[in-house]
């Protein structure tokens, strides 16, 4: 078992909250792991990305392979064509439809959910408005982490779990509005 | 024992606690922040009473830990590959008075530039100053090199130059760790005046580097992390450099057996081992991140004996970091190839937080330097560089920590007028002091804007030594104090802001503005954790 995974975003927006989640799970199931992160000059709002690599046997680079990703985990809807060079023939693409719009030449946003279509394995949905309905802005995140869960190779209690970790020290309010994303995510994909 | 999910910086970190490390002295860069950062918040670094405070810079940081050293204790430094240009003198000299307890210096290199001015690779500093490299391949291995490295340095009495480039510094897996071992307590060296570097105890200890160098390439020490895989028949042998060795795996690790592989985790490389490699192959790929190094060497200065590939003849591109696809490229295979990036998809430069004081300042500056019609702004490392990006397009000038007081100086003597600085709170008190001194002796008809955000911004707002001190060190260096002025970049102080700028603009000698606000990202934190502190005390 191998699973690839490219998490892309804009610095700021918290794409590492992801990342630590399944993180965690992985080591949970005794998963080998790397993760390559981007600190420094692009998270001032520059394009951030994460390769995320989990796998039963040892990973050698830290860096996925061009056309090796199985899974684009995107929190802006531009941002996960950025990625498309690392995304392999059957892999899947899930994003966030709302833009975060820092530059003065974004495109049409009927524009970019195009290209979206045309990308073939393709999940988009407005995470933030699950969110909000939530009751939790803050949680667009987990949102997107939920409707990417079926194509993470590890059962979905496992992410659960993860998410009881991440934020328990920040109550169980916190906890649960987390989890109540988590599932809305997967629910909001399933349906689809 | 249990594993940790480190970054190759974490790893590095608690292997150096570990090993029973008693202080470590840095200045902030990318990629090599963290250390510190990980040190600092350390409860076994604090249990343990380790010294663990931010350096003025990467010379202070060095000397401090050569100091620690000396001592008698174990010392680590870590900054980031231009750190060690500013380190360099300390660093060269470290070699040949030597060591006393172990000092390694670890210098987190930035191929393809992330965030950084250049490419420079360490390596290049370890055979300048004849000091053994270490360049661990992953994270547990940069966990269990820290070891050897502490190890090697005492055994040797020399320093040791620990070399990582950003991908591992920044990529997390998980780590096994070992047993402690408890600091040293304090001890002179056995020689006493080796520290003392007059021309003849320098000679002496010269003479005894260059052996001690000549005796690392086959030191099992070194040699041992380097291994040697023999394929099948001949064919083509590579030598992969640290993390290169990832990416040969990638591609080859169903087929190992295709190829002769020496992979390499420390320098000086025995010669014998590449020897064989050489002698049993029709070609060698060399695979390293940052300069051909390895691969010169092996070229010579003739380069007719071995059929060598690499970044010097085009199999691999002469500039940025290796990745997968690249190698597979330079092994004749077919690289991974995903779909085109479609045409919408645009630029996203970074650019200022919302909020920011440092943008405040340049709307000022910029509506001024345009009244002026003329003139020029040179600006400094940190995050007031983004100047130069829309919409200011203010910024000339980005070299190196202090060079925007000293060009500005140089370009006023040639007549340029006005010739502006602007420079950040921690970079001024990194390498802006010197400089401002010699504005201030030749009264140089220059304004310098110290961008005052009470930290260190850019590397994610780390302690800035500058810290209310900057009105003490201006005067202490001898700025007039009717030239010295303090504005609170803020919207609502626009015009006011302007009308000291443009004063100052216009005197003919040198004056000082501090533009001083808080940055808003350690704002946002600091507000956090008071609400944060708050909920904690009501329960």
């Amino acid at each position: 078992m191998k699973c690839d995974i490219i998490l892309a975003g804009v610095g700021g927006q918290g794409i590492l909250s992801i990342a630590a989640t399944i993180g965690l799970a992985a080591v949970e199931q005794n998963l080998f792991l790397k993760q390559a992160e981007v600190h420094g000059m692009s998270q001032r709002g520059g394009d951030v990305q994460s390769h995320l690599r989990l796998s039963d046997s040892e990973i050698f680079s830290d860096l996925i392979p061009h056309g090796g990703a199985d899974l684009i985990i995107s929190v802006e809807p531009m941002e996960a064509l950025r990625y498309l060079p690392w995304l392999s023939e059957n892999g899947w693409l899930v994003t966030n439809s709302v833009p975060f719009v820092n530059i003065s030449n974004y495109p049409e946003a009927g524009e970019v959910l195009a290209e979206l279509d045309k990308a073939g394995n393709t999940i988009v949905l407005d995470a933030d408005s699950i969110a909000r309905d939530l009751g939790s802005t803050r949680s667009g995140n987990m949102v997107i982490l939920g409707a990417a869960s079926s194509f993470i190779s590890m059962p979905f209690s496992a992410l659960e779990d993860a998410v009881r970790k991440m934020f328990s020290r920040k109550g169980e309010e916190v906890v649960e509005v987390n989890l109540k994303a988590l599932r809305a995510g997967r629910d909001a994909a399933a349906a689809r | 024992m249990h594993k940790l999910l480190l970054l190759g910086d974490e790893a590095i970190a608690q292997a150096a606690l570990d090993a029973g490390l008693s202080g470590m002295y840095a200045y902030p860069g990318t990629p090599s922040t963290e250390i510190m950062e990980y040190i600092q918040a350390s409860p076994q670094a604090a249990a343990d009473g380790v010294h663990r405070e931010w350096s003025s810079n990467e010379k202070t940081a060095m000397e401090a830990a050569l100091g620690m050293s000396y001592a008698g204790k174990r010392a680590m430094v870590a900054m980031k590959h231009v750190g060690l240009n500013v380190a360099a003198d300390a660093f060269i000299n470290s070699a040949v008075t030597g060591v006393n307890g172990g000092l390694v210096v670890v210098s987190a290199d930035d191929p393809s530039m992330h965030s950084s001015q250049n490419e420079q690779d360490s390596r290049f500093y370890g055979r300048f100053a004849m000091v053994p490299v270490m360049e661990p391949r992953n994270q547990q291995e940069a966990y269990d090199m820290i070891f050897e490295a502490f190890a090697l340095s005492e055994r040797y009495r020399l320093p040791v130059l620990f070399r990582i480039t950003t991908r591992l510094a920044h990529s997390r897996s998980s780590v096994a760790r070992r047993d402690r071992i408890a600091q040293s307590s304090v001890s002179m060296p056995s020689d006493p005046r080796r520290f003392i570097l007059l021309p003849a105890i320098a000679r002496r200890q010269y003479r005894a580097l260059a052996e001690a160098y000549e005796k690392l390439y086959t030191d099992d020490a070194v040699d041992g992390l380097n291994r040697l895989k023999t394929g099948n028949g001949r064919g083509t042998g590579v030598i992969a450099c640290g993390i290169a060795y990832n990416y040969l795996m990638e591609n080859i690790a169903d087929r190992a057996g295709d190829y002769h592989v020496l992979s390499v985790g420390a320098y000086p490389l025995n010669r014998e081992k590449v020897a064989a490699l050489v002698d049993n192959c029709d070609r060698v790929l060399v695979l390293e991140e940052g300069y051909p190094i390895i691969e010169e060497q092996l070229r010579g200065l003739l380069d007719r004996d071995v059929k060598v590939l690499g970044r010097m003849d085009g199999t691999v591109p002469r500039d940025g970091e290796l990745n997968p696809s690249i190698v597979a490229t330079a092994l004749g295979l077919k690289a991974g190839q995903g779909r085109e990036v479609p045409l919408l998809v645009r630029q996203r430069p970074p650019s200022f937080c919302k909020g920011c004081g440092h943008a405040d300042m340049y709307q000022a500056l910029t509506e001024v330097m345009a009244e002026a019609g003329q003139g020029r702004v040179f600006a400094d490392i940190g995050c007031y560089t983004l100047g130069a990006l829309p919409p200011y397009n203010i910024v000339n000038s980005c070299v190196d920590m202090g060079a925007s007081v000293t060009m500005a100086i140089g370009a006023a003597d040639a007549g340029l007028f006005p010739a502006v600085a602007v420079i950040g709170d921690s970079t001024f008190t990194h390498s802006g002091m010197t400089g401002l001194l010699d504005a201030v002796i030749k009264n140089s008809p220059i304004t310098v804007i110290i961008s005052d955000n009470y930290t260190t911004g850019m590397t994610g707002g780390q302690k800035s030594q500058a810290t209310d001190r900057l009105e003490n060190i201006c005067l202490g260096l001898g700025v007039d104090p009717d030239h010295l002025k303090v504005i609170v970049p803020l919207r609502k102080n626009h015009e006011e802001n302007k009308a000291v700028i443009r004063n100052e603009l216009n005197y003919h000698g040198i004056s000082v503005i501090l533009a001083r606000r808080e940055c808003i990202q350690t704002a946002s934190r600091s507000k956090k954790a008071r609400a944060a502190e708050k909920d904690k005390s009501k329960e």
